[in-house]
């Protein structure tokens, strides 16, 4: 976990790491290898209430708040898609709301994911990266409101 | 055994290649291997030219003006017209009506004909390898109308229970409407059967020939279809034009579509009177570049004889199916007997979608998921699958391309 880096440091580490690759084929083989080893969601978070919209293949996307950080787990029926949900989990697990409210998360489109995706998975990408910013958002709000009361 | 160079020579795919300026640009660095033909197929330069020609040449607003342009451009819509007529042979050019395509169309009998004829306790009979177009309209009717939508099951195969639609049918069957080639299973329906069977009930009968069109040979007055709706983009022509065939008493007695130009006898007031057929479903100014390029698109087809093509796609599905269920974990979903063009597939624990990209990444067009066919998915257990669909310019070659692409996605994801 790189729970001590920033956002964008740990954005920085997964563009290094792209960067060794030289063919597409080497890149999805290392993102299908980080979806292998993402951790299964266990079953009971596997419900319609988690699903993230806007994806040709089924997400779940879960969090839990503690010492003021998020945390994330999430899983998809997807193997591709599970490997870019790691990497974003990666990168915003372990911050606080507003770090990941603020984080512009570009590392997406310096890798070339964003323009090597066909548009409809590539939205279902911005979908992950949208829940997760609610979910940030949630979390800032209560925390203002429990502040107040 | 596969008797396809004989047959390809005897089509020159490798030429009509060579028609079509888009297979040859390259994809993620590799030649284009478009297997996505169901979708919509790719436009020979023949229809390219004619969109050009349009432009450059006759650009006029159809049917009112007196001026040169006017005319040749009406001339060349009327003439697509014909060439339609000609196509599906109906028996006039009245009965042809330009829509935007296939989803139109049946959208325009179930607004028109469907709310004049469609009433409470009344039923419609579609079936579960219907793509949405045909499933959603009838819904919007049934509940309008307080109608009952019933469904013809499928089996393991991907074929329509006929005796299940025998059971269906009833003197409350006012309309069945019927997908002619099932989009995600490539089935062919013995539509001729199910049509004098709901005539004997009674029924009028829309097939929804989207996929057909370009494969079989089509005959509205053989099949005795009450409607039949087709797209032009699925045909090699452009996408946005498409076309109603109806017979012409029930277009005559149904009421207008859209009102607005075109359409109008005499405006006043107090009153319009609307226009004849085919102008009277056609308000506000038509896709007229498209319709024109449309016909060239027919006449590529003509020029080259469908059975021919027929041919060609049958060896090229055969071959695809013969290799495909070699491939370890790969089960094909729609076994039907009668079958054209398409083979949709699963592979044991691989979604669909990570073999969309993967294949991607080596040129190869495939679609991925349910296309547009939910009910069906469900009725095989699955999310989606895996679809190859192919077309007249598809080669062996490219099958080996598809049968490699998966070998090696199979092993990236297992």
């Amino acid at each position: 976990m790189s729970v001590h880096n920033t956002i964008s440091a740990t954005e920085d580490e997964i563009v290094e790491e792209f960067g060794l690759f030289d063919s597409w084929d080497d890149k999805y083989e290392y993102i299908i290898d980080l979806g292998k080893k993402l951790p299964h969601l266990e079953e009971q978070h596997k419900k319609d209430e988690n699903r993230v919209r806007g994806c040709q293949s089924t997400v779940w996307l879960v969090s839990e708040y503690h010492d003021e950080k998020i945390l994330f787990k999430a899983d998809s029926d997807s193997v591709i898609v599970k490997g870019l949900i790691s990497m974003l989990i990666r990168v915003l697990s372990g911050h606080s709301p507003d770090e990941i409210l603020e984080a512009r998360l570009d590392f997406i489109h310096r890798i070339g994911m964003d323009t090597h995706l066909a548009q409809t998975r590539s939205n279902g990408l911005l979908s992950m990266v949208k829940q997760m910013k609610n979910f940030a958002l949630a979390y800032k709000l209560k925390n203002a409101a429990t502040a107040e009361s | 055994m596969i008797e396809t160079a004989t047959i390809s020579k005897s089509l020159d795919v490798y030429a009509i290649r060579e028609q079509f300026p888009v297979l040859g640009r390259m994809v993620k660095g590799k030649p284009l291997v478009y297997l996505d033909n169901a979708a919509t197929s790719q436009k020979p330069q023949v229809v390219l030219d004619a969109l050009i020609n349009y432009y450059t040449q006759h650009n006029a607003n159809i049917h009112r003006g007196i001026h040169t342009l006017a005319e040749e451009a009406t001339a060349a819509f009327e003439d697509t017209r014909n060439t339609v007529r000609e196509f599906v042979n109906a028996s006039s050019r009245e009965e042809i009506i330009f829509t935007r395509g296939a989803t139109e169309g049946i959208n325009l009998v179930a607004y028109t004909w469907g709310r004049q004829n469609i009433k409470a306790g009344d039923e419609i009979i579609i079936s579960t390898m219907e793509h949405h177009s045909n499933i959603v309209p009838w819904q919007i009717l049934c509940e309008e109308k307080g109608a009952v939508l019933k469904i013809i099951p499928v089996n393991e195969d991907g074929e329509l229970l006929m005796v299940a639609y025998e059971n269906l049918i009833s003197e409350a069957t006012k309309l069945v409407s019927i997908v002619h080639v099932s989009n995600a299973l490539g089935t062919v329906n013995p539509v001729k059967k199910i049509i004098d069977i709901a005539h004997q009930a009674g029924a009028v009968v829309l097939v929804d020939g989207a996929q057909s069109t370009v494969h079989l040979d089509i005959d509205v007055q053989d099949l005795d279809c009450d409607f039949f709706v087709l797209s032009a983009h699925k045909l090699y022509g452009p996408t946005g034009t498409g076309v109603l065939y109806g017979k012409k008493h029930l277009l005559e007695s149904m009421p207008v579509f859209m009102g607005g130009g075109e359409m109008i006898k005499e405006v006043t007031f107090e009153k319009t009177t609307f226009n004849d057929l085919p102008y009277k479903y056609e308000a506000g100014t038509p896709n007229i570049a498209d319709t024109i390029a449309f016909k060239a698109a027919i006449d590529f087809i003509n020029s080259l004889s469908k059975d021919a093509i027929r041919k060609h796609e049958e060896n090229l599905l055969a071959y695809a199916t013969e290799q495909l269920e070699q491939l370890p974990g790969v089960k094909i979903i729609g076994k039907a007997k009668e079958k054209v063009s398409v083979v949709s597939f699963v592979i044991d624990n691989i979604h669909p979608q990570d073999i969309g990209i993967l294949l991607d990444n080596r040129g190869i067009a495939v679609r991925t998921g349910h296309h547009c066919t939910q009910p069906l998915m469900t009725r095989f257990g699955i999310p989606g699958t895996t679809r190859a669909s192919f077309a007249v310019y598809n080669t062996l070659e490219e099958v080996d391309a598809l049968i490699l692409g998966l070998e090696k996605t199979i092993k990236t994801l297992s």
